[in-house]
C-alpha cells in the first residue's frame, strides 16, 4: 500500500483561516501605547499598530495574531476573551492564530506566566484601538457623532435608533493610515461581559476527538522520520562512526555533517532500526559527581553572591533575637516530562524553510534555525501547532534546528520526534540547589532576623514576604557548573525558595509553640498576602493548634509572578514506611483581575497536582552526564492514586490588572508538604522529594 | 520481511493491511492510515497516550504489533464519536475541563470508556485505579475524575 497518500495534512485549524480582502490598516502614534499606565516598561517589543496584532475581515470575524503559544494553559481561550471584551465581538467571532512566525506579533517565548499579565495589556490595547478606529470609520459612513454611537457584538448603531453598521462592512475592501487622535480606554471591570467568564476553552472539542494537531501530526509528501546518533552521556565525545551498514538498509537515508548523524526512513519503525545499525565509539569522561553528592560540589563551587534584598543589619538583628534557627535546604534535579516529546517537521521550499514545533519559543527557534542554516531570519517560518505540555522545557527547539538541518540536507521533509529516553536525556531540568537560611524570633514570636543564601536555584520567589526588619538575601550561581542542562522549570527556582522560607518560618512557630498560620499571619502585614491566608484558613476551617498536632496539616504561603497563594495540606505518614500520601489541599490565590476564573482553577489544580511530584517522588538519578532515569518505568510522575481532594478559591481583587496564573499555585507545595508531615508525625524533611526513608528518618532524631 | 495479509475493523470499517506484521500498531495507524489521534509519548507502554481499544479492551498500540489485530475490532480516539455527536465521555471531558495540553486525552478517554464498559458506576476509587496507568503532566486528573463520574451519571 501506499504510504505517501495521505497528502498535506491541516497542520491546524487555525493555519487554515484565511484572510479574505483588505482588512484594514492603521498607523497610530506611538505615544497610544502609554493608555496603560505602568504597562509600557513591559511592553518593549510589542508594536503599538493593532494590525499586528488582529484583523477584522469583511465577513465580520476577527483573527487575532499571537506571538504566544497554546501548551495547555488555556491561553487561546483567554486571549480571544480579552480581544472580544475590547473590541466589542462576540467570542465565537474571534479566531486565533498562535506562534506563527510570519503571521503573528513577534514574542520572545511563551512562559513566566508572561502572556496574560503582559502580552495581555498590548493585546486589549490593541482591540480597544480597533474599536475606537472603527467607531471613526462607522461615524463617517453613518454621519454621525462618534459619541453617538455605540458598539456590542460587532455591530456600531446610532444610539437611540437611526442606522448601524457592521465591523465586517466597514472593514470590507478599506485600507486606512489613521491616527488616533485620543486614546482608546479600556473596558472597566464593572462593566466585563466576556472577561471574568468562563466559557469553554476553543480546544476542546478538537482535543477530545483526537483532531486537535501537534508537531508530529504534521503529514508531507514524502516526509522522512529521523532518528539521531546520541551520546551515551552529557560530555561524552564521538571517537569513530561507521554507518555503512545503515547505508546498506534498503531506503534508508543516513547524514553525516558536522556532528549530526542521523538515519532517515518514511517508517519510524525503519528508521529506529537503521540507528542500531551505526557503529559508534564515544570517549566518555569518567563521572566525578552524582546525585548524592551534587550538593557538596554545589557548595564548594558558589561564587560569593549577589545581595538580591536587604534590610536592617544582620547583627542587630542577631541582638534582638531570642532564638536562633539555622537550617539548610536542599533539592534535587527534576524533569519536565510533558507527555508530547519535543517534535518538529522541516520542509523547505525553495530558499525558505518551514518548520512545524513543538516549541515555547518560535520567534527564538526562528533564529536558531536561521543562524544553523546560515541563512537570514526572513526565511524561516515557525509554525506551531498545539504544543503537548511545555512548563519550561520546551523553551529552546533543539529538535527543531535539528529537523530544518536535516530537511536541508536531504532536500525532503523530514519530522523529528524524539524519544522519550531522548526527553529525558536533553532536558533542561529544574536545577539542583541548596538553601541555607538563619533566621531569628524575638520573645513575642516576631522574625527579627533573615539571613538566607539560595545556591543555584536563582532569586525567583526568594523574597522574604514577611515584615522582617533585618534582612539579607543573597543568591549564589555559578555559571557552567550542572553536568547537563538545567533551565526553566515552572516557576523557576521559586519552588525551591518557598520550600526553604516556607520551612523555615514553620520550623520557628513551632518551637515558638504558635500556630503556624497564626505565626504567619503575626509576621505579615502585606495586605495582599494576609488576604490569601485569611482565604486558605477559612476554606479548610483551619483550627489554630501549634504543629506537631498530629493532624497532619500544614500551611505555606507564596508569590510568584505577581500573585499570591495560600495552601493547606492534610497528609497522612505511614509511621512504618515513612510513606505519604496527601489526602486533601485547599488552595486561595489572589491574581488581580481574573480573565477566566474556571481556567485559573484550573491552572491552580493542575499546579497542585504536579508539584506533589516534585515534593514526593521526582528526582533524576545521574552519574556525571549519564543520565539514569530516561523513561516513566523508573522516572515516577504523579498519578492518579497520588491525587488528593482539592478545593480552591479565587479571592477578587478587582483594583489589580491581571497577573500571572500558570505557575504561582505550584511554588508552595514542597512546602506546605513538608509542614504537613511535620505536623502529622513530627519528622522534618529537608531534602525534596521527600522520601519515605528520609521521614522515617526524621522520626527518628 | 514478508508482507501479511492483516483484515481488521477500523472504527466500524472493514481494512485491509498488506505489511510486516511485527510493526507495531501506533505507527501504521499515525503513517499509514492517517490515524494521529493515537500519541507517542513512551514507547515503552508506561504512559497510555497511545491507547486504542482492540475488541473493546484497551492496548498500547506502541507495544502491540499489527499482527495482533487480525480479524479485530478497533477503535481509535477518531471512532468514538457517532457522526457530529460526540460520546458522553467527550461531551464530560469538555464541559468539566478534563484536558488541558491535550496530548493523554485520547488515550485517557479510551482508558475511561473500556472501563465504563466494564464497570457502568465506577466509585471515584475504581475510576483512579482504572485510570492508574495512563499519565498526564499538566494536573487534569481531578476533571478527568469528574467527567468520567459525570459520563457514568448518563449512561
Amino acid at each position: 500500500m501506499n504510504r505517501n497518500d495521505l497528502g498535506p495534512m491541516a497542520v491546524n485549524r487555525r493555519d487554515f483561516l484565511k484572510f479574505t480582502g483588505g482588512g484594514i490598516t492603521v498607523a497610530v502614534a506611538l505615544s497610544d501605547c502609554t493608555l496603560l499606565s505602568g504597562a509600557l516598561e513591559q511592553q518593549r517589543g510589542y508594536p503599538s499598530d493593532f494590525n499586528a496584532y488582529l484583523r477584522v475581515g469583511e465577513d465580520g470575524r476577527v483573527t487575532v495574531l499571537s506571538g504566544k503559544i497554546e501548551m495547555g494553559q488555556g491561553v487561546e481561550t483567554s486571549q480571544a476573551q480579552m480581544v472580544a471584551e475590547d473590541l466589542r465581538v462576540p467570542l465565537d467571532a474571534v479566531d486565533m492564530v498562535m506562534g506563527d512566525t510570519d503571521r503573528c506579533v513577534w514574542d520572545a517565548g511563551t512562559w513566566g506566566s508572561l502572556t496574560t499579565r503582559v502580552f495581555g495589556p498590548a493585546l486589549r490595547a490593541a482591540a480597544a484601538k480597533a474599536r475606537e478606529v472603527l467607531l471613526e470609520l462607522a461615524s463617517e459612513r453613518l454621519g454621525v457623532p462618534a459619541s453617538q454611537l455605540q458598539v456590542e457584538d460587532g455591530v456600531v448603531s446610532v444610539v437611540g435608533g437611526g442606522g448601524s453598521v457592521t465591523y465586517g462592512e466597514l472593514a470590507r475592501g478599506q485600507k486606512i493610515e489613521k491616527t488616533l487622535d485620543h486614546e482608546a480606554v479600556l473596558r472597566a471591570v464593572k462593566d466585563f461581559t466576556v472577561m471574568g467568564t468562563s466559557p469553554k476553552r476553543f480546544d476542546g472539542r478538537e482535543k477530545v476527538t483526537g483532531a486537535a494537531k501537534y508537531a508530529g501530526d504534521v503529514r508531507l509528501p514524502g516526509m522522512l522520520r529521523a532518528r539521531i546518533l546520541r551520546p551515551p552521556a552529557h560530555g561524552a565525545t564521538l571517537k569513530s562512526v561507521d554507518t555503512s551498514e545503515a547505508e546498506a538498509a534498503p531506503g534508508v537515508l543516513v547524514v553525516n555533517q558536522d556532528g549530526l548523524v542521523a538515519v532517515l526512513h518514511e517508517d519510524p519503525e525503519i528508521a529506529e532500526r537503521a540507528l542500531g545499525l551505526v557503529q559508534a565509539e564515544f570517549d566518555t569522561p569518567e563521572p566525578t559527581v552524582d546525585d548524592t553528592t551534587i550538593w557538596d560540589r554545589m557548595l564548594a563551587a558558589a561564587p560569593s553572591g549577589r545581595t538580591t534584598q536587604e534590610a536592617g543589619g544582620l547583627a542587630a538583628g542577631e541582638k534582638a533575637c531570642e532564638k536562633l534557627f539555622e537550617r539548610t535546604y536542599y533539592d534535587g534535579y527534576v524533569a519536565h516530562a510533558p507527555m508530547e516529546p519535543h517534535t518538529s517537521v522541516a520542509q523547505v521550499e525553495g530558499d525558505r524553510v518551514t518548520v512545524w514545533a513543538s516549541t515555547q519559543s518560535p520567534f527564538g527557534d526562528q533564529g536558531r534555525v536561521a543562524e544553523a542554516l546560515g541563512i537570514d531570519p526572513s526565511r524561516v517560518r515557525i509554525i506551531t501547532p498545539y504544543v503537548g505540555g511545555g512548563f519550561g522545557g520546551k523553551a529552546v527547539g533543539r529538535q527543531t534546528v535539528e529537523a530544518a538541518r536535516l530537511a536541508w540536507i536531504t532536500k525532503r521533509p523530514v519530522q523529528v520526534l524524539w524519544t522519550r529516553e531522548e526527553e529525558f536525556f536533553y532536558d533542561t531540568f529544574h536545577s539542583a540547589a541548596v538553601v541555607k537560611v538563619r533566621s531569628g524570633i524575638d520573645a513575642a514570636g516576631r522574625v527579627g532576623l533573615w539571613d538566607y543564601h539560595v545556591y543555584m536555584a536563582g532569586t525567583r520567589g526568594s523574597e522574604v514576604l514577611y515584615e522582617v526588619p533585618n534582612v539579607a538575601v543573597v543568591s549564589h550561581s555559578a555559571r557552567n557548573f550542572h553536568p547537563f542542562a538545567t533551565g526553566a522549570w515552572r516557576a523557576p527556582g521559586a519552588n525551591t525558595n518557598t520550600f526553604a522560607r516556607e520551612s523555615q518560618i514553620d520550623i520557628m512557630a513551632a518551637d515558638a509553640g504558635i500556630d503556624p498560620m497564626e505565626f504567619r499571619l503575626n509576621n505579615a502585614t502585606d495586605p495582599r498576602l494576609r488576604s490569601v491566608l485569611e482565604a486558605v484558613a477559612k476554606l479548610a476551617k483551619w483550627e489554630a493548634a501549634p504543629a506537631p498536632s498530629g493532624r497532619g496539616l500544614g500551611v505555606a504561603c507564596g508569590l510568584d509572578a505577581g500573585t499570591y497563594v495560600a495552601h493547606v495540606a492534610e497528609v497522612s505518614v505511614d509511621e512504618s514506611t515513612g510513606a505519604v500520601r496527601v489526602q486533601r489541599m485547599w488552595c486561595a490565590q489572589e491574581m488581580g483581575v481574573v480573565v477566566n476564573p474556571d481556567g485559573a482553577l484550573m491552572q491552580m489544580e493542575g499546579c497542585i497536582t504536579m508539584g506533589l511530584g516534585y515534593a514526593l517522588m521526582e528526582h533524576i538519578r545521574f552519574r556525571g552526564g549519564d543520565i539514569q532515569d530516561r523513561n516513566f518505568d523508573t522516572y515516577r510522575i504523579p498519578r492518579f492514586s497520588d491525587l488528593p481532594e482539592i478545593e480552591s478559591v479565587l479571592v477578587a481583587n478587582d483594583d489589580l490588572a491581571p497577573q500571572g496564573g500558570g505557575e504561582p499555585a505550584i511554588v508552595c507545595i514542597g512546602a506546605v508538604i513538608a509542614n504537613a508531615i511535620y505536623d502529622a508525625c513530627g519528622s522534618r524533611v529537608f531534602t525534596m522529594p521527600f522520601t519515605p526513608e528520609s521521614v522515617l528518618a526524621g522520626m527518628k532524631t | 520481511m514478508t508482507p501479511v495479509t492483516i483484515r481488521f475493523r477500523l472504527n466500524g470499517r472493514n481494512t485491509t493491511l498488506e505489511t510486516d506484521g511485527n510493526r507495531r500498531l501506533l505507527w501504521v495507524l499515525r503513517t499509514d492510515l492517517g490515524l494521529t489521534g493515537a500519541k507517542f509519548g513512551c514507547g515503552i507502554a508506561q504512559c497510555g497516550a497511545c491507547t486504542v481499544l482492540v475488541n473493546g479492551n484497551p492496548v498500547r498500540s506502541c507495544q502491540t504489533s499489527v499482527s495482533g489485530i487480525q480479524d479485530a475490532e478497533v477503535t481509535t480516539i477518531e471512532g468514538l464519536a457517532n457522526g457530529d455527536t460526540l460520546h458522553p465521555l467527550q461531551e464530560e471531558f469538555i464541559e468539566r475541563g478534563g484536558f488541558q495540553c491535550g496530548y493523554c486525552t485520547s488515550g485517557m478517554i479510551l482508558e475511561a470508556h473500556s472501563l465504563l464498559q466494564k464497570n457502568p458506576h465506577p466509585t471515584r476509587s475504581e475510576i483512579l485505579s482504572g485510570l492508574e496507568q495512563n499519565l498526564c503532566r499538566c494536573g487534569a486528573h481531578k476533571r478527568i475524575v469528574e467527567a468520567v463520574e459525570a459520563a457514568a451519571a448518563r449512561l
